[in-house]
Protein backbone atom coordinates (compact mmCIF):
# COMPACT_ATOMS: atom_id res chain seq x y z
CA UNK A 1 0.00 0.00 0.00
CA UNK A 2 1.16 3.36 -0.72
CA UNK A 3 0.82 5.92 1.60
CA UNK A 4 1.45 10.07 1.81
CA UNK A 5 2.97 11.12 5.04
CA UNK A 6 2.19 14.42 5.76
CA UNK A 7 3.05 16.99 8.90
CA UNK A 8 -1.17 17.85 9.07
CA UNK A 9 -1.77 13.76 9.37
CA UNK A 10 1.10 13.95 12.33
CA UNK A 11 -0.52 16.78 13.90
CA UNK A 12 -4.06 15.92 13.13
CA UNK A 13 -4.59 14.31 17.21
CA UNK A 14 -5.21 10.73 15.84
CA UNK A 15 -2.20 9.55 17.33
CA UNK A 16 -2.51 11.07 20.72
CA UNK A 17 -6.35 9.85 20.67
CA UNK A 18 -5.30 6.43 20.21
CA UNK A 19 -2.46 6.50 22.87
CA UNK A 20 -4.88 8.54 25.34
CA UNK A 21 -7.46 5.49 24.74
CA UNK A 22 -4.84 2.77 25.21
CA UNK A 23 -2.73 4.68 27.24
CA UNK A 24 -0.10 3.47 25.78
CA UNK A 25 3.14 4.97 24.02
CA UNK A 26 2.60 4.41 20.06
CA UNK A 27 6.09 5.45 19.74
CA UNK A 28 7.68 2.82 21.84
CA UNK A 29 7.43 0.30 18.73
CA UNK A 30 10.86 -0.20 16.45
CA UNK A 31 9.05 -1.95 13.95
CA UNK A 32 10.68 -5.70 14.57
CA UNK A 33 7.44 -7.42 13.58
CA UNK A 34 7.19 -9.96 16.41
CA UNK A 35 3.13 -8.62 16.98
CA UNK A 36 2.60 -9.86 13.06
CA UNK A 37 4.80 -12.57 13.24
CA UNK A 38 2.67 -14.40 15.59
CA UNK A 39 -0.93 -12.92 15.26
CA UNK A 40 -3.71 -15.48 14.51
CA UNK A 41 -5.07 -13.35 12.05
CA UNK A 42 -2.50 -11.42 10.04
CA UNK A 43 -3.32 -13.95 7.68
CA UNK A 44 -6.65 -11.90 6.99
CA UNK A 45 -5.89 -8.62 7.57
CA UNK A 46 -5.51 -5.80 5.06
CA UNK A 47 -2.81 -4.26 7.15
CA UNK A 48 -0.85 -6.76 9.52
CA UNK A 49 -0.15 -5.43 13.29
CA UNK A 50 2.99 -3.66 13.06
CA UNK A 51 2.01 -1.80 10.01
CA UNK A 52 -0.96 -0.93 12.09
CA UNK A 53 1.17 0.92 14.63
CA UNK A 54 3.49 2.30 11.96
CA UNK A 55 0.32 4.24 10.17
CA UNK A 56 -0.92 5.24 13.75
CA UNK A 57 2.47 6.78 14.38
CA UNK A 58 1.90 8.96 11.47
CA UNK A 59 -1.41 9.50 12.31
CA UNK A 60 -3.22 7.51 9.15
CA UNK A 61 -6.65 7.65 10.58
CA UNK A 62 -8.71 7.13 7.56
CA UNK A 63 -6.23 4.31 6.01
CA UNK A 64 -6.90 2.68 9.72
CA UNK A 65 -10.63 3.19 10.86
CA UNK A 66 -11.26 1.98 7.28
CA UNK A 67 -9.62 -0.95 7.31
CA UNK A 68 -10.87 -4.48 7.88
CA UNK A 69 -7.93 -5.36 10.54
CA UNK A 70 -9.06 -3.41 13.26
CA UNK A 71 -12.24 -5.85 13.00
CA UNK A 72 -10.04 -8.86 12.39
CA UNK A 73 -7.77 -8.45 15.98
CA UNK A 74 -9.35 -11.10 18.54
CA UNK A 75 -7.77 -9.28 21.52
CA UNK A 76 -6.07 -12.96 21.69
CA UNK A 77 -2.72 -11.16 23.43
CA UNK A 78 -0.49 -13.33 22.02
CA UNK A 79 1.33 -9.76 20.14
CA UNK A 80 0.91 -8.22 23.95
CA UNK A 81 2.81 -11.51 25.53
CA UNK A 82 5.91 -10.94 23.04
CA UNK A 83 6.31 -7.78 22.15
CA UNK A 84 9.88 -6.70 23.14
CA UNK A 85 8.77 -3.49 23.81
CA UNK A 86 6.44 -4.15 25.89
CA UNK A 87 3.98 -2.59 23.72
CA UNK A 88 0.20 -3.29 24.54
CA UNK A 89 -0.73 -3.44 20.92
CA UNK A 90 -4.15 -5.11 21.18
CA UNK A 91 -5.09 -2.09 23.52
CA UNK A 92 -4.23 0.02 20.47
CA UNK A 93 -6.22 -1.76 18.36
CA UNK A 94 -9.53 -1.47 20.80
CA UNK A 95 -8.41 1.99 20.81
CA UNK A 96 -9.35 2.11 17.19
CA UNK A 97 -12.31 0.01 17.03
CA UNK A 98 -13.52 2.54 20.12
CA UNK A 99 -13.13 5.39 17.91
CA UNK A 100 -15.32 4.29 15.25
CA UNK A 101 -17.75 2.61 18.02
CA UNK A 102 -18.29 5.78 19.94
CA UNK A 103 -19.27 7.46 16.72
CA UNK A 104 -21.89 5.30 16.52
CA UNK A 105 -20.43 3.07 14.04
CA UNK A 106 -21.33 -0.75 14.51
CA UNK A 107 -19.05 -3.27 13.07
CA UNK A 108 -21.76 -6.09 13.97
CA UNK A 109 -25.50 -6.02 12.80
CA UNK A 110 -27.04 -7.80 15.20
CA UNK A 111 -30.56 -7.97 13.92
CA UNK A 112 -29.07 -9.92 10.56
CA UNK A 113 -28.05 -12.45 12.77
CA UNK A 114 -30.28 -15.43 11.39
CA UNK A 115 -32.87 -17.28 14.15
CA UNK A 116 -30.72 -20.40 13.88
CA UNK A 117 -27.45 -19.09 14.52
CA UNK A 118 -28.82 -17.36 17.63
CA UNK A 119 -29.72 -20.39 18.97
CA UNK A 120 -26.40 -22.38 18.26
CA UNK A 121 -24.14 -19.83 18.82
CA UNK A 122 -23.60 -19.73 22.57
CA UNK A 123 -24.01 -16.76 24.58
CA UNK A 124 -19.92 -16.36 25.19
CA UNK A 125 -19.85 -16.09 21.30
CA UNK A 126 -22.45 -13.36 21.09
CA UNK A 127 -21.69 -11.23 23.74
CA UNK A 128 -18.21 -11.62 23.29
CA UNK A 129 -18.84 -10.39 19.54
CA UNK A 130 -21.00 -7.30 20.88
CA UNK A 131 -18.54 -6.09 22.93
CA UNK A 132 -16.24 -5.56 20.71
CA UNK A 133 -18.43 -4.91 17.67
CA UNK A 134 -21.10 -2.91 18.47
CA UNK A 135 -21.41 0.35 20.56
CA UNK B 1 -13.21 -27.41 51.56
CA UNK B 2 -16.15 -24.63 50.24
CA UNK B 3 -15.48 -22.62 47.89
CA UNK B 4 -17.47 -19.36 46.40
CA UNK B 5 -18.16 -20.45 42.31
CA UNK B 6 -19.15 -18.26 39.40
CA UNK B 7 -20.20 -20.08 36.25
CA UNK B 8 -21.41 -18.08 34.32
CA UNK B 9 -24.35 -17.72 31.37
CA UNK B 10 -22.87 -20.37 29.06
CA UNK B 11 -21.96 -23.36 31.57
CA UNK B 12 -25.60 -22.60 32.12
CA UNK B 13 -27.00 -23.41 28.98
CA UNK B 14 -24.65 -24.71 25.60
CA UNK B 15 -21.85 -26.26 28.20
CA UNK B 16 -23.87 -27.48 30.81
CA UNK B 17 -21.73 -30.43 30.15
CA UNK B 18 -18.47 -28.64 31.16
CA UNK B 19 -20.46 -27.37 34.49
CA UNK B 20 -22.09 -30.76 35.14
CA UNK B 21 -18.48 -32.10 34.98
CA UNK B 22 -16.63 -30.05 37.22
CA UNK B 23 -19.17 -30.02 40.10
CA UNK B 24 -19.06 -33.72 40.74
CA UNK B 25 -15.08 -33.89 40.13
CA UNK B 26 -14.75 -30.78 42.65
CA UNK B 27 -17.10 -32.59 45.06
CA UNK B 28 -15.38 -35.88 44.85
CA UNK B 29 -12.00 -34.39 45.31
CA UNK B 30 -13.81 -32.69 48.43
CA UNK B 31 -14.20 -29.31 47.12
CA UNK B 32 -17.69 -27.90 47.44
CA UNK B 33 -18.52 -25.13 45.33
CA UNK B 34 -21.24 -22.99 46.54
CA UNK B 35 -22.70 -21.11 43.28
CA UNK B 36 -23.05 -17.02 44.21
CA UNK B 37 -26.88 -16.75 44.94
CA UNK B 38 -27.02 -13.56 42.43
CA UNK B 39 -24.61 -13.18 39.65
CA UNK B 40 -24.17 -11.39 36.83
CA UNK B 41 -22.67 -11.53 33.49
CA UNK B 42 -19.01 -11.04 33.39
CA UNK B 43 -18.83 -9.07 29.90
CA UNK B 44 -17.17 -11.98 28.53
CA UNK B 45 -14.43 -10.03 27.22
CA UNK B 46 -12.40 -7.79 29.24
CA UNK B 47 -12.40 -3.76 28.41
CA UNK B 48 -9.22 -2.46 27.23
CA UNK B 49 -9.88 1.24 27.00
CA UNK B 50 -8.32 2.80 29.69
CA UNK B 51 -10.86 5.58 29.82
CA UNK B 52 -14.50 2.91 30.23
CA UNK B 53 -14.15 2.19 33.73
CA UNK B 54 -17.96 1.36 33.53
CA UNK B 55 -17.48 -1.78 31.82
CA UNK B 56 -15.11 -2.88 34.83
CA UNK B 57 -18.78 -3.14 36.96
CA UNK B 58 -20.06 -5.47 36.14
CA UNK B 59 -17.38 -8.38 36.87
CA UNK B 60 -16.22 -6.48 40.33
CA UNK B 61 -19.94 -6.78 41.32
CA UNK B 62 -19.33 -10.91 41.08
CA UNK B 63 -16.35 -9.81 43.78
CA UNK B 64 -18.96 -8.09 46.16
CA UNK B 65 -21.19 -10.74 46.21
CA UNK B 66 -18.36 -13.64 47.32
CA UNK B 67 -17.45 -10.58 49.79
CA UNK B 68 -20.83 -10.83 51.03
CA UNK B 69 -20.37 -14.36 51.81
CA UNK B 70 -17.79 -13.44 53.76
CA UNK B 71 -15.33 -15.27 51.46
CA UNK B 72 -12.34 -14.29 50.09
CA UNK B 73 -11.83 -16.81 46.64
CA UNK B 74 -13.97 -16.82 43.82
CA UNK B 75 -13.43 -20.03 41.93
CA UNK B 76 -14.87 -20.17 37.97
CA UNK B 77 -14.23 -22.65 35.23
CA UNK B 78 -14.56 -20.86 32.17
CA UNK B 79 -12.01 -19.23 30.90
CA UNK B 80 -13.05 -16.36 29.67
CA UNK B 81 -14.86 -15.71 32.61
CA UNK B 82 -11.82 -16.35 34.60
CA UNK B 83 -9.91 -14.09 32.42
CA UNK B 84 -12.16 -11.26 32.96
CA UNK B 85 -12.73 -11.27 36.34
CA UNK B 86 -9.02 -11.57 37.11
CA UNK B 87 -8.26 -8.40 35.02
CA UNK B 88 -11.07 -6.35 36.13
CA UNK B 89 -9.62 -7.45 39.77
CA UNK B 90 -6.11 -6.90 38.81
CA UNK B 91 -6.93 -3.04 37.57
CA UNK B 92 -9.22 -2.15 40.64
CA UNK B 93 -6.22 -3.34 42.81
CA UNK B 94 -3.37 -1.25 40.87
CA UNK B 95 -5.07 1.74 40.88
CA UNK B 96 -6.84 3.44 43.95
CA UNK B 97 -8.66 6.23 42.04
CA UNK B 98 -10.32 3.50 39.51
CA UNK B 99 -11.48 1.53 42.42
CA UNK B 100 -12.71 4.44 44.36
CA UNK B 101 -14.60 5.57 41.05
CA UNK B 102 -16.03 2.21 40.30
CA UNK B 103 -17.13 2.15 43.89
CA UNK B 104 -19.03 5.61 43.05
CA UNK B 105 -20.70 3.78 40.38
CA UNK B 106 -21.92 0.93 42.31
CA UNK B 107 -23.64 3.95 44.81
CA UNK B 108 -26.30 1.04 45.56
CA UNK B 109 -23.90 -1.75 46.69
CA UNK B 110 -24.62 -1.44 50.57
CA UNK B 111 -20.51 -2.25 50.96
CA UNK B 112 -17.71 -0.89 48.72
CA UNK B 113 -15.23 -3.57 47.09
CA UNK B 114 -11.87 -3.35 48.60
CA UNK B 115 -10.01 -5.60 46.33
CA UNK B 116 -9.58 -8.43 48.64
CA UNK B 117 -11.44 -11.32 46.88
CA UNK B 118 -9.01 -13.49 44.80
CA UNK B 119 -10.61 -14.97 41.58
CA UNK B 120 -9.20 -18.52 41.23
CA UNK B 121 -9.61 -20.96 37.91
CA UNK B 122 -10.73 -24.60 38.43
CA UNK B 123 -7.16 -25.87 37.15
CA UNK B 124 -5.79 -24.05 39.93
CA UNK B 125 -7.65 -25.07 42.73
CA UNK B 126 -6.90 -28.37 41.03
CA UNK B 127 -2.77 -27.76 41.06
CA UNK B 128 -2.83 -25.64 43.79
CA UNK B 129 -5.31 -26.52 46.66
CA UNK B 130 -6.32 -30.01 46.48
CA UNK B 131 -2.85 -31.40 44.52
CA UNK B 132 -1.81 -34.04 42.06
CA UNK B 133 -0.82 -36.54 45.04
CA UNK B 134 -4.02 -36.14 46.18
CA UNK B 135 -5.72 -36.42 43.06
CA UNK B 136 -3.65 -39.89 41.72
CA UNK B 137 -5.46 -41.67 44.91
CA UNK B 138 -8.89 -40.70 43.73
CA UNK B 139 -8.62 -42.24 40.78
CA UNK B 140 -10.59 -45.19 39.91
CA UNK B 141 -10.78 -45.25 36.43
CA UNK B 142 -7.39 -44.03 34.84
CA UNK B 143 -7.73 -43.03 31.20
CA UNK B 144 -5.40 -45.63 29.85
CA UNK B 145 -3.87 -45.41 26.46
CA UNK B 146 -5.92 -42.12 25.85
CA UNK B 147 -3.78 -39.71 23.95
CA UNK B 148 -5.20 -36.29 25.16
CA UNK B 149 -3.68 -33.16 23.37
CA UNK B 150 -4.19 -30.13 26.00
CA UNK B 151 -5.74 -26.57 24.32
CA UNK B 152 -5.04 -23.94 26.13
CA UNK B 153 -5.72 -21.31 24.10
CA UNK B 154 -5.84 -17.34 25.02
CA UNK B 155 -7.42 -16.61 27.89
CA UNK B 156 -5.58 -18.71 30.53
CA UNK B 157 -2.42 -18.05 29.74
CA UNK B 158 -2.44 -14.05 28.39
CA UNK B 159 -2.13 -11.74 29.09
CA UNK B 160 1.07 -12.43 31.70
CA UNK B 161 -0.92 -10.62 34.80
CA UNK B 162 -3.82 -12.90 34.43
CA UNK B 163 -1.99 -16.06 33.57
CA UNK B 164 -2.25 -19.46 35.56
CA UNK B 165 0.63 -21.31 33.27
CA UNK B 166 3.57 -19.92 31.40
CA UNK B 167 2.49 -18.17 28.58
CA UNK B 168 4.04 -20.32 25.81
CA UNK B 169 4.93 -24.06 27.25
CA UNK B 170 1.89 -24.00 30.02
CA UNK B 171 1.64 -27.70 31.72
CA UNK B 172 -1.20 -27.54 33.96
CA UNK B 173 -3.33 -29.50 32.16
CA UNK B 174 -0.71 -32.48 30.95
CA UNK B 175 0.23 -32.64 34.30
CA UNK B 176 -3.15 -33.36 35.29
CA UNK B 177 -3.98 -35.65 32.05
CA UNK B 178 -0.95 -37.84 33.84
CA UNK B 179 -2.01 -38.08 37.03
CA UNK B 180 -5.63 -38.89 35.89
CA UNK B 181 -3.68 -41.95 33.62
CA UNK B 182 -3.84 -40.54 30.26
CA UNK B 183 -0.97 -39.98 27.83
CA UNK B 184 -0.75 -35.87 26.81
CA UNK B 185 0.49 -34.99 23.36
CA UNK B 186 2.42 -32.43 22.58
CA UNK B 187 1.52 -30.20 19.46
CA UNK B 188 2.26 -27.27 18.20
CA UNK B 189 -0.97 -25.02 18.43
CA UNK B 190 -1.40 -25.67 21.90
CA UNK B 191 -1.92 -21.74 22.56
CA UNK B 192 -2.89 -20.46 19.30
CA UNK B 193 -6.45 -18.66 19.51
CA UNK B 194 -9.14 -20.66 17.65
CA UNK B 195 -10.41 -16.89 16.16
CA UNK B 196 -12.89 -16.62 19.18
CA UNK B 197 -16.02 -14.41 18.38
CA UNK B 198 -15.23 -14.23 14.68
CA UNK B 199 -17.14 -17.06 15.21
CA UNK B 200 -20.44 -15.13 14.90
CA UNK B 201 -20.17 -13.44 11.68
CA UNK B 202 -16.79 -15.21 10.05
CA UNK B 203 -17.43 -18.73 10.74
CA UNK B 204 -14.88 -19.43 7.40
CA UNK B 205 -11.73 -17.97 9.59
CA UNK B 206 -12.39 -20.40 12.40
CA UNK B 207 -12.91 -23.67 10.00
CA UNK B 208 -9.50 -22.63 9.06
CA UNK B 209 -8.33 -22.08 12.84
CA UNK B 210 -10.43 -25.52 13.31
CA UNK B 211 -8.34 -27.21 10.62
CA UNK B 212 -4.85 -26.20 11.64
CA UNK B 213 -5.44 -26.99 15.35
CA UNK B 214 -6.80 -30.31 15.35
CA UNK B 215 -4.91 -31.25 12.44
CA UNK B 216 -1.33 -30.37 14.58
CA UNK B 217 -3.15 -32.25 17.22
CA UNK B 218 -4.14 -35.52 14.87
CA UNK B 219 -0.67 -35.31 13.47
CA UNK B 220 1.17 -35.92 17.24
CA UNK B 221 -1.46 -38.66 17.28
CA UNK B 222 -3.78 -37.66 19.84
CA UNK B 223 -7.36 -39.37 20.09
CA UNK B 224 -9.27 -36.22 21.60
CA UNK B 225 -8.57 -32.42 21.96
CA UNK B 226 -9.58 -31.21 25.94
CA UNK B 227 -10.27 -27.90 26.49
CA UNK B 228 -11.37 -25.28 29.17
CA UNK B 229 -12.92 -22.70 27.39
CA UNK B 230 -16.92 -22.96 26.08
CA UNK B 231 -15.94 -20.56 23.35
CA UNK B 232 -13.12 -23.26 22.43
CA UNK B 233 -14.93 -25.98 22.90
CA UNK B 234 -17.60 -24.45 20.28
CA UNK B 235 -14.83 -23.44 17.88
CA UNK B 236 -12.86 -26.75 17.74
CA UNK B 237 -16.41 -28.70 17.96
CA UNK B 238 -19.36 -27.39 16.58
CA UNK B 239 -17.65 -25.66 13.38
CA UNK B 240 -16.19 -29.16 12.41
CA UNK B 241 -19.23 -29.34 10.04
CA UNK B 242 -17.74 -25.97 8.40
CA UNK B 243 -14.22 -26.69 8.47
CA UNK B 244 -15.49 -30.78 6.30
CA UNK B 245 -16.78 -28.08 4.02
CA UNK B 246 -14.15 -25.71 3.33
CA UNK B 247 -11.13 -28.32 4.15
CA UNK B 248 -12.21 -31.94 2.19
CA UNK B 249 -8.92 -33.88 3.88
CA UNK B 250 -9.78 -32.31 7.47
CA UNK B 251 -10.28 -35.51 9.66
CA UNK B 252 -13.26 -34.86 12.17
CA UNK B 253 -12.10 -35.26 16.20
CA UNK B 254 -13.98 -35.56 19.24
CA UNK B 255 -13.58 -32.34 21.76
CA UNK B 256 -13.88 -32.77 25.45
CA UNK B 257 -13.31 -30.62 28.95
CA UNK B 258 -10.95 -31.52 30.82
CA UNK B 259 -13.08 -31.64 33.71
CA UNK B 260 -14.96 -34.24 31.79
CA UNK B 261 -11.62 -36.15 31.31
CA UNK B 262 -11.50 -36.00 35.51
CA UNK B 263 -15.05 -36.95 36.21
CA UNK B 264 -14.31 -40.39 33.83
CA UNK B 265 -11.68 -40.83 36.11
CA UNK B 266 -12.85 -40.20 39.00
CA UNK B 267 -15.97 -42.65 38.64
CA UNK B 268 -18.37 -40.17 37.09
CA UNK B 269 -21.81 -42.04 35.30
CA UNK B 270 -21.97 -40.84 32.03
CA UNK B 271 -24.92 -38.59 33.05
CA UNK B 272 -22.62 -35.99 34.08
CA UNK B 273 -20.85 -35.94 31.05
CA UNK B 274 -23.59 -34.73 28.79
CA UNK B 275 -22.26 -36.20 25.94
CA UNK B 276 -25.38 -35.53 24.01
CA UNK B 277 -24.18 -31.69 24.09
CA UNK B 278 -21.21 -32.42 21.89
CA UNK B 279 -21.06 -32.00 18.04
CA UNK B 280 -18.61 -34.79 16.78
CA UNK B 281 -19.36 -37.51 19.77
CA UNK B 282 -16.74 -38.62 22.01
CA UNK B 283 -18.79 -41.84 22.82
CA UNK B 284 -17.33 -43.99 20.33
CA UNK B 285 -13.40 -43.53 21.36
CA UNK B 286 -14.70 -43.37 25.06
CA UNK B 287 -15.98 -46.68 24.73
CA UNK B 288 -13.51 -47.80 22.58
CA UNK B 289 -10.88 -47.31 25.04
CA UNK B 290 -13.58 -49.28 28.05
CA UNK B 291 -13.89 -45.62 29.37
CA UNK B 292 -17.33 -45.71 29.22
S1 LIG C 1 6.40 -6.46 18.41
FE1 LIG C 1 6.33 -4.47 19.43
S2 LIG C 1 8.14 -3.37 18.74
FE2 LIG C 1 7.85 -5.12 17.37
S3 LIG C 1 6.68 -4.26 15.69
FE3 LIG C 1 5.21 -5.10 17.10
S4 LIG C 1 4.66 -3.39 18.43
FE4 LIG C 1 6.52 -2.82 17.36
S1 LIG D 1 -4.31 -9.40 19.89
FE1 LIG D 1 -4.99 -8.96 17.84
S2 LIG D 1 -3.19 -8.18 16.78
FE2 LIG D 1 -2.48 -9.16 18.62
S3 LIG D 1 -1.95 -11.22 17.99
FE3 LIG D 1 -4.06 -11.29 18.72
S4 LIG D 1 -5.33 -10.96 16.94
FE4 LIG D 1 -3.25 -10.35 16.40
S1 LIG E 1 -18.01 -14.55 30.00
FE1 LIG E 1 -19.42 -15.71 28.88
S2 LIG E 1 -19.89 -17.43 30.04
FE2 LIG E 1 -18.83 -15.99 31.30
S3 LIG E 1 -20.53 -14.92 32.27
FE3 LIG E 1 -19.98 -13.79 30.55
S4 LIG E 1 -21.18 -14.49 28.87
FE4 LIG E 1 -21.34 -15.88 30.49
S1 LIG F 1 -8.79 -19.80 21.92
FE1 LIG F 1 -10.34 -18.54 21.29
S2 LIG F 1 -12.14 -18.99 22.47
FE2 LIG F 1 -10.44 -19.95 23.39
S3 LIG F 1 -9.68 -18.59 24.93
FE3 LIG F 1 -8.67 -17.98 23.04
S4 LIG F 1 -9.95 -16.53 22.12
FE4 LIG F 1 -11.08 -17.57 23.66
Amino acid sequence: MTVFVSRDKINSGFTSKVQRLADQNLMSCYQCGKCSAGCPMAAYMDIPPNQMIRLAQLGMEDELLDSEAIWLCVSCMTCNTRCPKGVRIAELIESMRQIKLRARQDHLQVEKISEADLRAIPPIALIGSMRKFTS
Amino acid sequence: MKLSYFPGCTLKNHARNFEDSTLYAMDKLGVEAVELDRWNCCGTVFSLSADDLMRQVAPIRNLLRTRERGDSQLMTGCSMCFNTLKRANNRARANEEDLASMNTFMYDEPVDYAGDVDVLHVLEVVRDQIGFDAIRERVVKPLEGLRVACYYGCMLVRPNEAAIDDAENPRVLEDLITVLGGEPVDFSHKTECCGAHQTVDKPEIIADKTYEILGSAKAQGADTVAVSCPLCAFNLDHRQEATLKIHSDFHTMPVVYFSQLMAIALGGSESVLRLDLHHTPPGPLLTGKGLL
